[in-house]
């Protein structure tokens, strides 16, 4: 199996995995508790969030709120910025992932004003356009993704927090930084966002567990209703062994983000020139300046997507292409409708991403066996 | 050997890829997304829904074999839902299974099980296929209440060669024995009955919402034009329908004639309702001609009774039948397939009745 969909999910590390081992064992208590079993549970997770507020130079370890994903954590953060003060709107660009557009349409179905930023050629959203949307609304909760789950594209995220200060100084801004974390510095300082979300499995750590950065001050409405963990900011019991296990990853992957770039940069870089050479009639759809080193996102003219991602798999090469939808059928890609893409052109594109196990002989082997399956449909 | 199986998530598709692996295929399961609502997703009535895809999913997992949703929402669309709606707009009856089969089932999947390297298309009808020195024949299902050869008269020799059916070589009853056997979860799931894009409500309820102007009111006259009654939408009614017609008359009365244009229903006797004969198009053979005789069993709806008839071409696939005995009107929009026996010749769309 050759395993090119490391955006969708990428293996555990071995660090996430031993650091988890003892909160799936012995130490099972619940943290929220006054007895010695829950002090050691508690401790883990204090100690995690110190560690991520560090990660993430946050200035306070408070400013880190765990919660179960990273869907869940931008519903905190749109939904949440955006029901703590009535009336505010929202702006969106228009390539986020669906957990910040469903957000934004849930407040549009509460009554609030939702604005949604177009993006340009290669995906680049423009700050002076989010700007101005915001300046019209005047305190909205911003939304614009770190870095795009499907095309790759590295949005100007630190541009468009500083252009909308000015515009509107009461706006909240968030950036999904999920896809982007595993590569990118997406630290309060790089982004300068009041709001940042991460996810553990998209870095090497478990599923079903991600944080949510959130500014000192900025005042979030829960969306979880229950016990008041989190400062109240997020119910339900901690996943104790979660929390740690992705505070381990976090650690590995960002500690490391330069090998990171310099091993699977080259694994990609190969795989890419070599599928975009030998094949030809391939188009790349975001130039690399602007886009995660991780990812590559190809159209290959006149083959059809689905046939190609069933025939990759086929030959056991995992790949991916727009969404799947609840029945497992290919989603039209609202992203690739955002960059001026024909439905037919984006129906005949196919994303590869690498992760923290790959190299550049992993990516050179990649290639061959894409290229050949490629050839049996030309 | 690669064989391309085609599940609906129902025990006769669940079934026949299992026999597939039995008989030493290599199969793949695939279940077509047709159609979806509005808003993206799939029906959450009838067959096609999530549920049936995740039981083809879980039936494909529990065999061991590669499954996959295939998008075939746009071929369905152009070729089945909207000559759908536009068969009832000109008061046809329409068939959307017989153009699903003719233009999506056994056309475009066909031609994506050979772009997958598939040798072969396997669905769950109940038909069978066979071969001998002069091609391939296609017959009706073992199990006579089951045969649904109807909906696959316009197969022909290329594709015969390409498909097989082992659901039409067994009972309904063998179907269940051996998905039990199997321990396979669709075992005991019930026979779809609606179409499988019409969801909650039924075709009339699909009709209303995707097709509006089908729902138009409009008279009930008799067959002296005297208007008798009125109904809600012509596509309520097909020809011979007895019941439904809110008309109290002393005689038994059928829908003998609709009228699209002036949105009329016409109605009348059983007397009324008998024809000589009817004009079917996009006629096909099976063999790839006609049988020589021209003498032919007709079956003009999927659940009526076999009558003789005599054909003869008038036209570029367009032939005239003539019953032997005068015959209850079928209604435009039906098939009109032609059998010997169990053995399915060929068939055409009735495009309109003739009398003498």
């Amino acid at each position: 199996m050759r395993y090119l969909d490391h955006a969708a999910t990428t293996p555990m590390r071995p660090a996430a995995r031993e650091a988890m081992a003892p909160y799936l064992g012995t130490v099972f208590g619940n943290p929220s508790g006054i007895h010695a079993v829950s002090r050691r549970a508690k401790n883990a997770v204090e100690e995690a969030r110190e560690r991520a507020a560090a990660l993430l130079g946050a200035a306070k370890p408070l400013e880190i709120v765990f919660t179960g994903g990273g869907t869940e954590a931008d519903n905190l953060a749109v939904v949440g910025a955006g029901i703590a003060r009535s009336g505010r709107g929202v702006v969106i660009s228009a390539i986020e992932h669906a957990a910040v557009a469903e957000s934004a349409r849930f407040l549009g179905r509460l009554g609030r004003d939702v604005r949604v930023v177009g993006v340009d050629a290669v995906g680049r959203v423009a700050p002076d356009a989010v700007a101005e949307a915001a300046g019209e609304l005047g305190d909205p909760i911003v939304s614009v993704m770190t870095a795009n789950n499907e095309i790759g594209t590295i949005e100007p995220v630190a541009e468009i927090v500083a252009a909308v200060r000015e515009a509107a100084p009461e706006a909240i801004v968030h950036s999904d930084a999920v896809q982007a974390a595993v590569s990118e510095d997406v630290s309060v300082r790089a982004l300068g966002a009041d709001l940042i979300s991460v996810a553990a499995h998209k870095l090497g750590g478990p599923k079903g567990v991600g944080l949510l950065y959130v500014r000192d001050g900025v005042e979030l409405e829960p969306v979880l209703h229950g016990g008041g963990q989190e400062l109240g900011r997020r119910s339900g019991t901690h996943d104790v062994a979660g929390i740690v296990g992705m505070v381990a990853a976090m650690e590995e992957a960002m500690s490391d983000r330069d090998g990171f770039r310099r091993r699977v940069g080259a694994a990609r870089d190969i795989f890419e020139r070599t599928v975009v050479d030998r094949l030809g009639e391939v188009v790349v759809t975001v130039p690399a300046e602007v886009r995660l080193v991780q990812h590559c996102h190809l159209r290959f003219v006149g083959i059809d997507a689905e046939t190609l991602l069933v025939k990759l798999d086929m030959a056991g090469i995992a790949a991916a292409a727009g969404s799947a939808c609840q029945s497992g059928a290919i989603e039209t890609s609202h992203v690739l409708r955002a960059i001026g893409m024909e439905a037919t052109a984006a129906g005949e594109c196919v994303r590869f991403t690498f992760g923290w196990p790959d190299d550049e002989a992993a990516g050179r082997s990649a290639a061959d066996a894409v290229v050949a399956v490629v050839e049996t449909l030309r | 050997m690669r064989a391309l199986v085609a599940m609906s998530g129902g025990v006769d598709s669940s079934v026949a890829a299992a026999l597939m692996l039995d008989a030493g295929y290599d199969v793949v399961g695939v279940t077509l997304k047709q159609w979806e609502d509005p808003d993206g997703t799939l029906p959450s009535a009838g067959c096609c829904t999530v549920a049936d895809a995740e039981d083809a999913r879980r039936v494909s997992a529990q065999l061991g074999i590669p499954y996959y949703v295939l998008d075939h929402v746009e071929d369905f669309r152009r070729n089945v839902v909207e000559p759908f709606g536009a068969a009832y707009l000109a008061g046809r009856t329409p068939n959307p299974c017989i153009e699903c089969n003719r233009t999506v089932r056994f056309s475009a999947l066909l031609q994506r099980s050979e772009e997958l390297d598939c040798d072969l298309l396997v669905t769950g009808h109940h038909a069978r296929v066979t071969r001998d020195e002069r091609g391939y024949h296609l017959w009706k299902g073992v199990d006579a209440g089951k045969d649904q050869s109807y909906v696959l008269h316009m197969l022909g020799q290329d594709q015969l060669a390409r498909i097989r059916l082992p659901i039409g070589e067994v009972t309904k009853a063998t179907v269940r024995d051996i998905a039990g056997s199997l321990g396979l979860r669709t075992a005991t799931k019930p026979d779809s009955q609606d179409l499988c894009f019409v969801g909650e409500g039924g075709y009339r309820a699909f009709l209303r919402r995707e097709f509006p102007q089908t729902a138009a009111a409009g008279d009930i006259v008799d067959s002296d034009g005297t208007v008798v009654g009125r109904h809600g939408g012509t596509a309520a009614f097909t020809i011979g329908q007895r019941r439904g017609l809110g008309v109290a008359a002393g005689e038994r009365r059928f829908v003998i004639e609709i009228r699209p244009a002036r949105r009329e229903v016409v109605i009348g006797t059983r007397d009324d309702l008998l024809v000589d004969g009817c004009i079917v198009t996009d006629v096909s053979f099976v063999a790839g001609a006609p049988p020589p005789t021209r003498t032919v069993e007709v079956k003009v709806r999927y659940r009526s009774r076999p009558t003789s008839a005599r054909i003869a071409e008038r036209g570029a696939g367009r032939w005239e039948v003539r019953f032997f005995d005068p015959h209850p009107a079928p209604a435009p929009g039906q098939a009109a397939v032609f059998y010997d026996g169990d053995e399915v010749l060929g068939g055409g769309i009735i495009d309109g009745i003739v009398r003498r």
